[in-house]
């Protein structure tokens, strides 16, 4: 049975430190979450609708299930 | 002993067109029929068994219930077995039916790959300057809301008022790990900034606790009686409750942990310990509070944390697995999901941004925080709205979600491989495997049957009445050994 030690703890976004235990998949997690927030927040920048403001209001969809 | 948990997932997209004419229900034609003319022939859906108005609760409403799917409408069924369809304006995928959440996962990315491929197409029918943008989410912010459906099957002998019971709490709760996450409060009544950011995409919208609505008044426990199977032996529970995901490990969780879970009830595992005093304000209650603190209130009186409430469950689980074994999931990916389950709750309850690769919710809020902290944006900044609903795009070079380092469980040429083969595991493989090989043969197509024109009449309507006949091992040589329909149907002895 699975124990509950597990502390994938992950800082803010000024050290962005990753702190992992010996668990395996905690541990490849970790790698795929090393980018850093600043960079990630770059990234959104670059890609984000350019006038938010129209892209939401104009995001209109009819009521499904 | 509870019955395999065959099951499937149906997403209504979300669709936008820029510079173009903005009718969704053209546009959602269009984009289904770009597919399917690039990539097979149509076979018609047919709609001769569908009771959509039946309730489990043991009456019909036909009268008031008009059909939930315009026949005239763009069906189509693709060869993977899945069906790719216009339903109230938005395009919409239901999966070919599998037996574990694992398999959903892998068919539910390729309804993804499915509806990224349509787009290309799309836009190579599309004048120049227009493009159709499809995005997997839930509501538009607008208070209008469209669902991410999952369907589960068990057996008729289990009463319809105990699963309703005991599924409630798990539906009520699971939000905490599938939920998609949002900004903004569409509860009616309330107005968008009460809530600067919830987990679920859906809660707001939940209004009943039971019910046969799907598109107001919308019930946490849906009571469609449509089988689409014996219904002598089966039912279909047909779940509105939940978010799309773009997270595949939420989308593992929330089918994985339902499975196990109505699994329990089946086997009549559940006494009243986790009944809850009032579901529907407890659905809003968990959505609007990211810090995982607020109690709900249960019906003996007490409170307890949707965390604490999860923590039950999963005990229950783990002690079932001991007891009666998880084979109605699948026992590996059962045991997988076990260790999982204990994992995110763990992490949710320790310091939720550690399960930030696996749970949309928070992955999402780490975008939004951190932007409105980058940029001293107020809470009601239309930028941050913007980057909820992009969040969601399914265009590869837009979509937010690829870009967070979500965990991913399949393989791209998995999902890419079952966007034109069909489970092994189902009777899909019969319908996926029949519409490749004999296009031309099968007129139309159900979940329960194919009918095919053999050059002679009477057209022939094959039966598909149980979900776990017509898979490979049953059927496969059978296929490949028959060179047209009328070969296979002499084989079958239809």
């Amino acid at each position: 049975m699975a124990e509950r030690t597990q502390k994938h703890k992950q800082t803010s976004e000024r050290t962005d430190e990753v702190v992992e235990d010996a668990a395996p998949t905690t541990s490849e997690s970790g790698e795929k979450l090393k980018a850093e927030l600043d960079d990630l927040l770059d990234e959104i920048d670059e890609v984000l609708e350019t006038n938010a403001e129209d892209f939401v209001k104009s995001y209109v969809q009819k009521g499904g299930q | 002993m509870a019955i395999p948990k065959v099951c499937g997932i149906e997403t209504e997209y979300g669709i936008v067109v820029r510079g173009g004419d903005n009718n969704p229900v053209s546009a959602s034609s269009l984009l289904i029929n770009a597919y399917v003319n690039a990539t097979s022939p149509k076979i018609d859906w047919d709609f001769e068994d569908e009771t959509p108005a039946n309730d489990a609760r043991g009456f019909n409403l036909d009268d008031i219930f008009p059909p939930e799917v315009e026949t005239s409408l763009v069906n189509a069924v693709l060869a993977n077995g899945a069906r790719y369809y216009v339903d109230h304006a938005h395009p919409e995928i239901s999966t070919p039916e599998v037996t574990n959440a694992a398999e959903a996962v892998r068919w539910d990315r390729a309804a993804d790959e499915i509806v990224r491929a349509s787009m290309r197409y799309a836009a190579e029918i599309l004048d120049s300057g227009a493009e159709l943008i499809v995005y997997k989410n839930n509501s538009d912010g607008k208070r209008n809301s469209y669902g991410c459906h999952e369907n589960y099957l068990l057996s008729r002998e289990t009463p319809f008022g105990r699963i309703a019971s005991h599924i409630t709490p798990h539906f009520v709760t699971r939000q905490i790990f599938c939920g998609a996450g949002k900004v903004g409060c569409e509860q009616p009544g309330r107005q968008p900034g009460d809530v600067a950011y919830q987990l679920s995409q859906r809660a707001d919208f939940f209004e009943e606790e039971i019910g046969l609505e799907t598109t107001l008044k919308r019930p946490i426990v849906n009571t469609r009686d449509e089988p689409h199977c014996d219904p002598q032996k089966y039912r279909r529970l047909h779940v509105i409750v939940g978010d799309a995901n773009m997270s595949e490990v939420a989308t593992y969780l929330k089918v994985g942990t339902t499975s196990i879970v109505l699994a329990m009830i089946e086997d009549d595992q559940f006494s009243d310990e986790f009944l809850l005093g009032d579901p529907v304000p407890a659905i809003r209650q968990v959505s609007h509070d990211p810090s995982l603190q607020r109690a709900i209130l249960l019906r003996d009186g007490r409170r307890a944390t949707a965390l604490e409430i999860q923590w039950g469950l999963l005990e229950k689980a783990r002690k079932y697995e001991q007891t009666h074994g998880l084979e109605a999931v699948g026992e590996q990916v059962g045991a997988d999901l076990l260790v999982r389950w204990e994992q995110v709750l763990s992490g949710l309850e320790s310091d939720p941004d550690s399960v930030a690769h696996w749970v949309d919710w928070v992955a999402k809020r780490r975008l939004v925080e951190g932007y409105r902290e980058r940029h001293g944006l107020a809470h009601d900044s239309p930028k941050l709205k913007a980057i909820d609903l992009q969040y969601h795009d399914m265009r590869v070079d837009r979509c937010l979600a690829l870009r967070v380092g979500l965990d991913t469980i399949i393989e791209q040429a998995d999902a890419v491989s079952a966007m034109s083969n069909p489970p092994t595991t189902t009777r899909a493989y019969f319908r996926g495997r029949c519409l490749d090989k004999f296009p031309d043969a099968i007129v139309a197509a159900n979940w329960d049957s194919l009918v095919f024109d053999v050059g002679r009449d009477p057209l022939r309507r094959v039966p598909m009445m149980e979900p776990l006949r017509g898979t490979a091992e049953q059927v496969a040589s059978l296929i490949d050994a028959s060179d047209t329909a009328s070969e296979l149907l002499d084989r079958l002895g239809a």
